[in-house]
């Protein structure tokens, strides 16, 4: 193979606002982004299951403490983010591993859809156990 | 009347005489039926017979043709005037390669990747011709035929950011085609590909932004490939630690 004279190539930079270019590199940043937001929830998660440890006053106070304003505006922050990953997870999963019905590949957005129709009725199932309780 | 135009505003880089691309307007007769690619060969033909670009087929199979149109990876024999007049197209080369001259790119680093993932069908033993043809199952071929049209063309690799940020990185046309022969019933050198798929530039560099997929003029989709290389690189790592005399499945 002939190669071209390397001192006389021209390599172009990638811009490090690369990501705002194209609406998909954006969304694509922001769901790597999105785990942050859930890495910082399970480590209030990981304190909460602490604060159980030291017994129910302590508890009762710490959960009393997460019904500040800047809390819950935390909570529907990442929760907004986690609804977004998971999603995003769903559809990638139908891309990674391909469910063939009867020898034929169905669609992945079919198979998204069953995935987030699987994840509600597990996500209410949850909800109706805290309700009952 | 006078004739309709469109202006091609085309990336220019001249080497050793200019040392940054710079870009030239030319302003041609607009034809609808026409091609980016047949307005660059009448600006070739007619213009400024220095501009450089490849091509060969005109017919989006030998994948030369492939450059930057609006920012948007196409092959320029697919994309027509008439889907952008009466705006400007600006025409740059391939993004994330080096630039040879004008619209040429340096592909020579593809070509390395490409030999070294062996994108050819590998057997431990050739059975010989008297016992006939290696027979393939049409599902055989399903698991592969998809990811096996693709035509060089590296419009995958101007749309991937992780490419352009880790130009060491594989990248998805060259790991799509050792997916495709790995996944061939007929190819017995998965083994030997496993070290160039699973090293730190191989699939795990990947972090799906998933654009190859959505520029590749085959649709060959090579997000997908990447994804289940991911999978079999697991399966293949467990199987070869925790069942070291584990054999390929
Ligand atoms: S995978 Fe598609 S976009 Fe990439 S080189 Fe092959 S044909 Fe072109
Ligand atoms: S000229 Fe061959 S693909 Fe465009």
């Amino acid at each position: 193979m002939i190669r071209p004279d390397k001192s006389l190539l021209y390599y172009p930079r990638m811009p490090a606002t690369w990501w705002l270019r194209k609406w998909s590199y954006f969304l694509f940043i922001v769901r790597e982004f999105s785990s942050l937001f859930i890495a910082a929830y399970l480590v209030l998660f990981l304190v909460q299951l602490y604060q159980l440890g030291n017994g129910a006053a302590a508890y009762s106070t710490f959960t009393n403490s997460l019904k500040s304003p800047g809390w819950i505006v935390f909570h529907a922050v990442v929760l907004v983010f986690a609804v977004y990953h998971s999603v995003t997870w769903f559809y990638t999963t139908s891309i990674v591993i391909p469910l063939r019905i009867g020898g034929k590949e169905i669609p992945r957005a079919a198979f998204t859809a069953i995935n987030i129709a699987a994840w509600i009725a597990v996500s209410a199932v949850v909800f109706g156990l805290y309700l009952l309780q | 009347m006078p004739e309709p135009t469109i202006t091609l505003n085309v990336s220019r880089y001249r080497p050793p005489d200019e040392r940054v691309p710079t870009s030239q307007v030319y302003t041609i007769p607009y034809r609808p039926d026409w091609v980016v690619l047949d307005a660059l060969n009448y600006i070739k033909d007619q213009v400024d017979g220095s501009l450089s670009f490849r091509w060969s087929c005109r017919m989006g199979v030998c994948g030369s043709c492939g450059m930057m149109i609006n920012g948007e990876a196409k092959l320029t024999c697919s994309v027509f005037l008439r889907d952008y007049h009466p705006r400007e197209i600006l025409v740059e080369p391939l993004e994330n390669f080096p630039v040879i001259k004008d619209l040429v790119i340096d592909m020579s680093d593809f070509l390395d990747k490409l030999k070294i993932v062996k994108p050819w069908i590998i057997r431990e033993t050739e059975k010989p011709t008297s016992e006939g043809e290696y027979l393939q199952t049409p599902e055989e071929m399903d698991a592969y035929m998809g990811f096996s049209a693709c035509i060089n063309c590296l419009l995958c690799y101007a749309a991937c950011p992780i490419f352009g940020v880790e130009t060491d990185f594989i990248g998805p046309a060259a790991l799509a085609l050792g997916y495709r022969y790995n996944q061939d019933s007929r190819d017995e050198g998965s083994n030997m590909r496993w070290n160039v798929i699973n090293d730190h530039h191989g699939t795990w560099q990947c972090t799906f932004v998933g654009e190859c997929s959505v520029v590749c003029p085959k649709d060959v989709d090579p997000a997908a490939a990447i994804q289940r290389l991911k999978v079999d690189t697991a399966k293949h790592w467990i199987r070869s630690v925790l069942l070291p005399w584990g054999k390929r499945a």
